[in-house]
């Protein structure tokens, strides 16, 4: 048996595969919700290796299709950007 | 089932609805029912800058602002939910000219006078609070060691826990199309699940409490304004405690997270509009602004751009209150950008205006009616 609370689900935030579970067994099932309390998605991968494992998991446990269960919104900067470069102060230094 | 008949029907999943929720229940008003048209949180309360503060310069906003405090550092015992804190971090606001300097001398004052222990500080001491500021241009700061943040995804889910438990029914997804009026008293509300009856109805839609009262030929103004925030990668925790204000460098506001992420945001904002498209402009001065207050910023990441309402009023002060021409009709919404901080006094407000009919917090400051008499309340601080 695989220990749950050792399989990392997110790197950025740090979710194990326990977490996510916990929180369906309790009867959060909406993928934004449990986003907003693991913080999964919202670190700067934006969510590439966590949204859809997560999304697995929730059709795994309740069944739901992955349509029904969606994707929630990737935010801009897709990718993380140091603010001397947005300020244009990338040659100082 | 959602219930077809429930004594008070809230429309808004947000702070304010879920929060008034709580406090209804706790009076011992149980048949209530929150309408939410997306998930709990969705509308303005997930997209917020998190930051809890006394420092207003008026007494009402101060007296409504030091009970919520009072209530935000006992929610997470009262609802079963210890995970839930107010971080009591402080708010630090840099100055740096005389007239600033002035008003908020005399902010502080009055905060004192009610109960709130800010005080006016010396750059070098701003300096003692957040070690890696530019004071260059600062000539004094004030800073209040009550005020603070707080999560709002778990003030949310914790409210919404605990709420559920209580048997209050909580309808995600669930649009409120009208609410249904017959001569001059509340029936109900139309539902995109169909038609629910109830004699009191709270408007908690903040932005969108507008749509509510225009379809009953209410004019009550609150427009919604697209405002911005980001955050930065995790950096080393206890760098930037407080929450940071700086008006010269473009309303900034900043503070760090309990994940060592930096949270905030600048005055910038656009509309009225129903666009919350994140825009580079923003992310662009964001940086500009953040990085004049404390230099050493450039080296940190920005990984998320979000957009998020103002419900503004035109002097930036709620509407809250009973309506008078519609029997059962309440209202709280207009936040402009304060919804989240004010949401424990205004919960309960709201709740004993409901049930007892009169509360003894300065609701009539957030009085409905005062644009239609002409009076405008001087400007609230509008920041973070």
């Amino acid at each position: 048996m695989v220990d749950k609370s050792k399989v990392i689900i997110c790197r950025c935030n740090d979710v194990t595969q326990k977490d996510i579970e916990d929180l369906i067994d309790q009867g959060i099932t909406d993928i934004e919700m449990i986003k907003r309390i693991t913080h999964i998605g919202m670190g700067p991968c934006q969510g590439r290796t966590c949204i859809p494992l997560v999304a697995a998991i929730i059709a795994r446990k309740t069944g739901k299709s992955y349509d029904e269960i969606g994707i929630p919104p990737t935010r801009i900067p897709t990718q993380p950007v140091q603010m001397r470069i947005l300020v244009g102060d990338d040659d100082e230094e | 089932m959602m219930k077809n008949k429930v004594d008070i029907a809230i429309i808004g999943g947000g702070i304010i609805g879920l929060y008034t929720a709580f406090e209804l229940a706790k009076r011992g008003v149980e048949n209530i029912a929150v309408y939410e048209k997306r998930y709990i949180g969705s509308g303005s309360t997930f997209r917020c800058g998190t930051g809890i503060r006394q420092q207003f310069g008026d007494e009402a906003n101060i007296k409504m602002m030091k009970r919520a405090v009072e209530k935000w550092t006992n929610l997470g015992d009262e609802m079963d939910f210890p995970n839930f804190k107010m971080a009591k971090t402080g708010y630090l606001f840099l100055l740096y000219d005389e007239k600033e300097v002035k008003t908020f001398k005399r902010n502080v004052s009055l905060q004192n006078s009610l109960g709130v222990p800010s005080k006016v500080i010396t750059p070098e001491e701003a300096r003692e609070i957040v070690p890696t500021l530019d004071i260059s241009e600062v000539i004094a700061a004030t800073f209040n060691p009550t005020d603070g943040k707080a999560n709002p995804f778990l003030a949310v889910y914790g409210l919404a826990r605990k709420l559920r438990k209580m048997g209050i029914e909580i309808n995600e997804y669930t649009e409120v199309k009208d609410i249904i009026v017959k001569d001059s008293q509340v029936e109900g509300v139309k539902t995109s699940k169909g038609e629910v009856k109830a004699d009191i109805v709270l408007n908690a839609a903040n932005a969108w409490a507008k749509i509510f009262n225009e379809k009953l030929g209410l004019n009550i103004p609150i427009e919604p304004y697209k405002h911005q925030g980001i955050v930065s990668e995790p950096f080393k925790l206890g760098e930037i405690k407080p929450m940071v204000v700086s008006f010269k460098y473009g309303g900034a506001y900043f503070t760090q997270k309990a994940n060592g992420g930096l949270i905030g945001g600048i005055a910038l904002k656009y509309g009225p509009t129903w666009d919350l498209t994140p825009t580079y402009e923003f992310l662009r001065e964001v940086s500009k602004n953040f990085t004049r207050i404390i230099p050493a910023l450039k080296h940190i990441s920005i990984i998320r751009q979000w957009g998020g309402y103002y419900a503004e009023t035109p002097d930036h002060n709620a509407v809250i209150g009973k309506i008078k021409e519609i029997e059962g009709y309440y209202l709280a919404a207009g936040f402009s950008g304060h919804g989240f901080m004010l949401a424990p006094s205004v919960a309960e407000g709201m709740a004993d205006l409901i049930t007892k009919g009169h509360t003894n917090l300065p609701f009539d400051f957030y009085d409905p009616y005062r644009f239609e008499r002409g009076e405008l309340r001087e400007q609230a601080v509008q920041m973070g």
